[in-house]
């Protein structure tokens, strides 16, 4: 079945490529570029900017009301978007394979990982011996860095861990030795050393098949470690195509520009610069470049002159009539943390036990001082989370000493007194699901305010104005319920509900893992400025670059243990705990001193 | 709690203009009436004639005098029992899904043990023992149909109550109710009033059935149930003194029915546009 490699170089053509939903919207258009044998193509842009629409295009699928209408796809040397029917379904899976993004819910929780591969097989090449089969199953998960064993092939997948579920993951479609690979975002839910041993065993595949591969992720950093060349996507088109090191080191698109400065790095602490404004939705596409009202560097003619993608130097393509020509300075103003001249301790723990069917927490400890920032850091498992909500009053089965502003604090939020419920907020990772659909936010940012204040009426409403504004929404949206806001507009209002009551402590947990960078870079802003103004800021994250643009002292958590705790610069730069630095050297970065190209 | 949206969805309209229109039927149909219900005006089992469109029923009654009274007793019966079923059901299943623990065992436990026994059975057995009182009749179907507004209620409730805007609201230590009722029952309202109107659906045919099997409005009362039971000996001379009310009957319950179908699947689309 080994076809001889390097037959044709370019095993991805797309030329033209146009999806639209019903009544002509157009969600991607003018898409040209090509894949060679054994190249990993990182396909970056914001969520809504069409990149998973262009994934999937990729397999002759688009979601549901929307329609590939125009344009080319070549992979091998048949075109794609002609075929159907059975030749449809082979190439499917055994000309282009798809890694879906949560193997969780992509794997059939009902078959053992024998059948699960064994029926991919079949599927394709129905003829295949038992003891071809078989062999080919071993052989993949060999190659994908898993055992092949019976007692492992017996496996549901429920059993495995994270990473194993995403390696067989890569065994479904390494299995059918297909020439295009096609990732979306398959990382995502991984810790950060899973996702760099996983993304090696990617990059090891990919170059001993020649397989090329299409690789969609809204983490630059992750881009970094892993592909050759980068494409960034926005508002449904291509804005800039360049390799790897061309890319990071000479952004020429302002947009791509703007997200590099978003993105915060581990390896120094730079002042995070958001993007202004919000991308287009589909349809809503302005005239001339789609970026321009968003742009820093916009002249008349760009909201005219609609920019085609031209090419800059060698394989350096850029869509805008002003591209930047000069290096991205690297780590230039660092800022020093905010000094914290206040030394009260606000919160401490004491010896803190949580425990639900299982021990998460083990005699945990921290204290935190007023008007300080402290990151909670661990992976996914480390309880960071349950001590959170123990110290929101959301936890159950806790044992230990909490005590705020030198009073002992209680471990149920109703068996605390109103004003230490107001004061200590908590907020969540999910914006999505931690406002009522059914209320307005004017709704819910004005029912803390008759609880706890017994503050009504029109006193209320310029309260809530005057909330809105500080974390940046115009007032009108109090009128709005939150399924017409973004992401980050729900996480604004969920931090205002916080601020309304008043806080001395705010807990935030995870709250930009689900936002884009660009949003995650203005969150963090948000966050910084409240902090200057004297509020103490528990920030649980997993992301060591948001440590490094927001944290003044840093607590390291395995296991629902603690392994280390320090300032920032400490902990980050001279990590004490084998297990800390390991996280470091896994943390992707976007060049700078720590982080190596896996 | 209408919701504007519903009104676009065109099975919607229909429902509501099929169920508007029978209420209103039954509402006026007194005072249309050209007899009184107990007037006998003509001929046992007499065909329809001038005078009498529908003709005339085993005793000799206008028909259509009848149909135009026996209405209302059967819609306010029918609406009173779901109702109540709705706010008792609700209420408790509301409670059961926030609470977990003990409280929700035990009312789970009373809901399930009750789901089991045959609702008409349950039905029959009450008014046979104490009596065809028309609120004690309501009272009965009521109570049949409120262990399955509880587990309704009580399932939605718990995957309403693990989303963080419930916990927010915990912490920041509102009283219970409030949560109940504000953060939870807005959310969980859709489910609750597809339920109605299915409800609505049953007892219509429950109450029909149970004054069919004699136990429903007594006689001389005009009511379309007990008129099906009353005419069925001669629904080979007349038939129309069985069949105009099993009609009316009828399609008030696929008004209702469909009338609920739709919200559900309206209010479903308008969750899905949602992201």
């Amino acid at each position: 079945m080994n076809m001889p490699l390097n037959v044709v170089d370019e095993v991805l053509q797309v030329s033209n490529l146009r999806v639209e939903l019903a009544g002509q919207v157009e969600v991607l258009a003018e898409v040209y570029f090509s894949l060679a044998a054994g190249e990993i193509v990182g396909l970056v842009g914001e969520s809504g900017s069409g990149k998973t629409t262009l994934a999937t295009a990729l397999l002759r699928h688009a979601r549901q009301g929307a329609r590939i209408v125009g344009g080319h796809v070549k992979v091998a040397g048949q075109s794609l978007l002609e075929l159907e029917g059975e030749a449809l379904r082979l190439a499917r899976g055994g000309l282009v394979g798809y890694v879906a993004q949560d193997p969780a819910t992509a794997l059939n929780p009902a078959l053992r990982l024998r059948t699960l591969l064994g029926e991919t097989l079949l599927a394709h090449q129905p003829r295949l011996s038992r003891q071809a089969l078989r062999q080919r199953i071993g052989e993949t998960l060999v190659e994908v860095g898993l055992p092949a064993d019976d007692a492992f092939l017996r496996c549901f997948p429920h059993q495995l861990s994270g990473g194993q579920q995403q390696r067989i993951m890569l065994a479904l479609a390494f299995v059918l030795r297909p020439r295009l690979i096609v990732l979306d975002e398959p990382t995502t839910a991984l810790d950060v050393t899973t996702q760099a041993h996983v993304l090696q065993t990617l990059r090891r595949l990919c170059r001993e098949h020649g397989v090329a591969a299409l690789y969609v992720t809204h983490d630059l950093a992750v881009v970094r470690e892993l592909v050759d060349r980068v494409m960034v996507m926005y508002a449904g088109r291509l804005v800039e195509l360049a390799g790897r090191e061309a890319l990071f080191a000479k952004p020429a698109h302002p947009y791509t520009r703007a997200l590099l400065a978003a993105i915060p790095d581990v390896a120094s602490r730079q002042p995070l610069q958001a993007i202004a404004g919000q991308a287009p939705a589909p349809g809503q596409r302005p005239h001339g470049c789609a970026f321009a009202p968003r742009c820093g560097r916009r002249r008349a003619e760009c909201s005219v002159i609609e920019p085609p993608l031209l090419t800059l130097d060698g394989k350096h393509q850029v869509a805008c009539l002003l591209p930047d020509q000069e290096p991205r300075h690297l780590a230039g103003a660092a800022v020093e943390p905010v000094s914290v001249p206040n030394e009260a301790v606000l919160l401490e723990v004491l010896g803190l036990d949580v425990a639900y069917d299982r021990q998460v927490l083990f005699d945990v400890s921290l204290s935190v001082k007023q008007g300080e920032c402290l990151a909670l850091v661990g992976e996914s498992g480390s309880g960071k989370t349950s001590l959170a909500r123990a110290i929101a009053g959301l936890g159950e089965n806790i044992q230990g000493q909490m005590r705020y502003a030198g009073e002992p604090l209680a471990a149920t939020a109703r068996h605390r007194a109103a004003r230490l419920r107001h004061q200590i907020q908590y907020v969540f990772q999910n914006p999505y699901r931690a406002l009522n659909p059914r209320q307005t936010i004017g709704q819910t940012l004005s029912a803390p305010l008759a609880h706890f204040f017994r503050v009504r009426g029109g006193e209320a409403r310029r309260r809530v104005e005057a909330v809105l504004e500080r974390v940046s929404l115009p007032a009108r949206v109090a009128d709005l319920y939150p399924h017409s806001l973004s992401g980050g507009e729900r996480q604004r209002v969920a931090i205002a509900r916080a601020l309304i009551c008043e806080p001395k402590l705010l807990v935030c947990d995870e709250i930009t893992s689900a936002l884009d960078v660009s949003v995650q870079a203005s969150i963090l802003a948000l966050l910084q400025r409240l902090q200057a103004q004297g509020l103490t800021v528990l920030f649980v994250t997993h992301d060591l670059g948001v440590v490094r643009a927001i944290a003044d002292r840093v607590l390291v958590l395995r296991q629902g243990r603690m392994v280390e705790q320090g300032s920032a610069e400490q902990v980050l730069d001279r990590p004490a705990d084998a297990y800390t630095q390991g996280l470091l050297a896994h943390a992707p970065s976007l060049g700078g001193i720590a982080g190596g190209c896996g | 709690m209408t919701d504007p949206r519903w009104l676009a969805d065109p099975q919607v309209r229909r429902g509501a203009v099929i169920t508007l229109l029978i209420t209103l039927l039954a509402a006026i149909g007194p005072w249309l009436a050209p007899h009184a219900p107990t007037a006998m005006v003509g001929p046992v089992y007499g065909a329809p004639a001038a005078g009498a469109p529908l003709g005339h029923d085993f005793l000799g009654h206008d028909l259509l005098s009848r149909l135009l009274n026996g209405g209302l007793s059967i819609l306010w019966m029918s609406v009173a029992a779901a109702t109540l079923a709705l706010l008792v059901g609700a209420s408790l299943g509301l409670l059961a899904g926030f609470s977990r623990r003990r409280l929700d065992q035990a009312i789970s436990w009373a809901a399930d043990v009750s789901l089991a026994f045959p609702d008409l059975i349950l039905v029959l057995l009450i008014v046979s023992m104490l009596g065809r009182a028309p609120w004690l009749i309501v009272l009965t179907v009521a109570i049949a149909f409120t262990p399955g507004v509880v587990r309704l209620a009580r399932g939605s409730a718990v995957a309403v109550a693990g989303q963080e805007f419930v916990e927010a609201a915990q912490m920041m230590g509102y009283p219970r109710w409030r949560i109940l009722f504000q953060e939870i029952l807005p959310n969980i309202l859709t489910p609750l009033l597809v339920h109605f109107g299915n409800m609505l659906t049953w007892a219509v045919g429950m109450l029909s059935g149970l004054s069919f099997l004699g136990y429903g409005v007594a006689p001389p009362a005009a009511d379309w149930g007990l008129m099906i039971n009353e005419n069925q000996a001669g629904l080979l001379v007349q038939p129309w003194a069985v069949l105009a009310p099993a009609l009316l009957i009828g399609v008030f319950a696929y008004g209702t029915n469909i009338l609920a179908e739709g919200i559900g699947r309206a209010s479903a689309r308008v969750v899905e546009k949602q992201p």
